[in-house]
């Protein structure tokens, strides 16, 4: 275990960066009240409970945080958000809609306006750089091909990925980092509204964890989308966060700011900083 | 004790019979989705060149010593009653009606079955269903239903070879152990005569030889399928759906092979069901 100041003055540091995340986000949420997402009263389980009574919402423009040790059930959260897991018992709406009892073709109109960052990147492994990037441009849009390969290029490079260079390789021949920003470009390829984060920096060197947090930042500053980030690596996570959801046995033990968080004497919060 | 023993029972049954009828869904959601948009035309050709195409060879050398060893064989069994003439008879009726059908599927679950539950096993355990499904596509209709149309195309095609390699081997041997290539070739082609014809030119012979096919390649693409999207956890489960699909899928051609020859001597009488 770290010593408890020297980390909570790390943490403090990254909440410089947070602040100025919110600052650029226009505010804290109460100043942009309209959830775009909330899960009321949500109960799932399968072999266990897994999520109990959980209610959480997500705000337009924000970035929340959703904190909890490995197995609390945060990827589960993201699945129900995308309608890829129905809940047992409660309500998941996203822009204002309902869509925990719609079927799998009502749900893909709201689905389309959310990208997400799988923990593994993900990427579709027969397929090269530019046809994974391209995969939701073809399903999703009638672009022709002229155009797909126009916004390909654009996205590629928005991640920092050369796409001469990079675009014909296969997903078996990039590096953890690189995976991570082709499955960025894929996500943000239809210009989502809302794009979900799991587990964007596991397993990454900390150079690598560097460029996906910025990347993350910099799609705040320049697209001003909605975001939802799960993970444990708590340092990455308060670069770029406004909000922070905890999440313990099921449900949601602290809500706040990173600032908050911090300056918590509740003493799961305090263990789970100090063990982070 | 007992009560949780039969209650072990009961959930293995419960579990089994939702099994069963997670497999027939599978499948009908499956054929269903070969009829309408949208349709990976692509993903078809990608898979009938994988499924169909690369078990060429396996095909071609099970065939060729198949047919051999038959006809080997029967000539030995067939000359202790002076009836070796009907040599030709017996190899092409049986590979076509029999050896061809059943060792094409086995050979083709063997090799492109397990190929299905571990490349659908994999992208499930690696989040790329999930990705699929997140950008609207349905993995039923991207990823099951191309292949089992390309089982359902390539089994048969696949099958025919199997016979005519089958034949050819019989017809070597036959040839090397002095006997004349047209009486081999026209005592097979009389017993296909003997059976009648269907809209008076096809050989009604012929039928399990396409029927036998077509139903196998649906068995190998729907249990590949199944056992790929079932898996969960790491690596080890895509071991394990690539071991069942083998093992179930091999065990359901052979109670087909049964079920669909009793099928077909309904049908068709006991020529057409061997």
């Amino acid at each position: 275990m770290k010593d408890t100041g020297q980390y909570l003055e790390g943490i403090r540091t990254e909440l410089g960066h947070a602040q100025a995340a919110e600052r650029r986000n226009g505010g804290p949420p109460g100043a942009t009240p309209r959830p775009l997402i909330e899960l009321q009263h949500v109960y799932l389980a399968f072999d266990q409970p897994v999520l109990v009574d959980l209610s959480m919402a997500v705000y337009e423009g924000e970035t929340l945080l959703v904190l909890g040790e490995s197995g609390q059930g945060k990827s589960t959260i993201l699945k129900l958000i995308l309608r890829l897991l129905a809940p047992d018992a409660g309500t998941v709406s996203i822009f204002g809609h309902e869509i925990t009892h719609l079927s799998f073709e009502e749900v893909l109109e709201f689905r389309r306006k959310i990208g997400m960052v799988f923990q593994n990147a993900a990427l579709f492994d027969s397929l090269t750089v530019f046809d994974n990037v391209a995969y939701p441009l073809r399903e999703n849009t009638d672009l022709s091909e002229r155009e797909i390969a126009r916004v390909v290029r654009e996205k590629l490079e928005f991640v920092d990925l050369d796409p001469e260079r990079d675009m014909a390789k296969l997903p078996a021949e990039l590096s953890g980092g690189m995976r991570k920003r082709v499955g960025v470009a894929r996500a943000i390829a239809t210009d989502p509204e809302v794009i979900l984060y799991d587990e964007p920096t596991a397993g990454l060197d900390p150079l690598a964890v560097q460029t996906i947090t910025d990347l993350i930042k910099k799609l705040q500053r320049e697209k001003g989308v909605t975001s939802v980030l799960v993970t444990h690596d708590l340092r990455a996570g308060f670069r770029v966060a406004s909000r922070v959801n905890l999440l313990r046995e099921g449900h949601i033990v602290f809500r706040g700011t990173p600032e908050e968080m911090v300056a918590s004497n509740d003493p799961y919060v305090r263990a789970f900083l100090n063990a982070s | 004790m007992a009560d949780g023993i039969v209650a072990r029972v009961d959930e293995r049954m419960r579990e089994a019979a939702l099994g069963v009828y997670e497999y027939f869904a599978l499948a009908w959601r499956a054929l269903r989705f070969s009829f309408s948009r949208p349709f990976y035309w692509r993903d078809l050709l990608v898979q009938m060149d994988r499924l169909g195409a690369g078990s060429i060879p396996i095909v071609l050398i099970t065939g060729v010593f198949s047919g051999a060893v038959l006809a080997l064989q029967s000539s030995i069994e067939l000359s202790a009653y002076g009836a070796t003439s009907f040599l030709g008879s017996l190899v092409g009726d049986s590979m076509v009606q029999e050896i061809g059908p059943v060792l094409t599927g086995l050979g083709i679950a063997g090799r492109a079955g397990s190929g299905i539950a571990a490349e659908i096993g994999s992208m499930r355990i690696t989040e790329q269903i999930d990705a699929l499904q997140t950008f609207g596509t349905d993995p039923i209709r991207k990823l099951v239903t191309p292949r089992l149309l390309a089982c359902l195309i390539m089994v048969p095609a696949a099958t025919i070879i199997m016979d005519v390699i089958g034949i050819v081997g019989g017809l070597m041997i036959a040839t090397s152990s002095g006997m004349p290539a047209d009486q081999f070739l026209r005592s097979m082609w009389s017993t296909f005569a003997y059976g009648g014809f269907l809209f008076g030119y096809f050989p009604k012979d012929f039928v399990p030889g396409i029927v036998k096919p077509i139903a196998f390649g649906g068995v190998i693409a729907i249990t590949g399928s199944y056992y790929g999207l079932a898996a969960a956890g790491g690596a080890e489960s895509v071991g394990a759906a690539t071991t069942r699909t083998v093992v179930v899928a091999s065990v359901l051609i052979f109670a087909l092979d049964y079920f669909l020859a009793q099928l077909l001597m309904v049908l068709f009488g006991p020529q057409a069901a061997m």
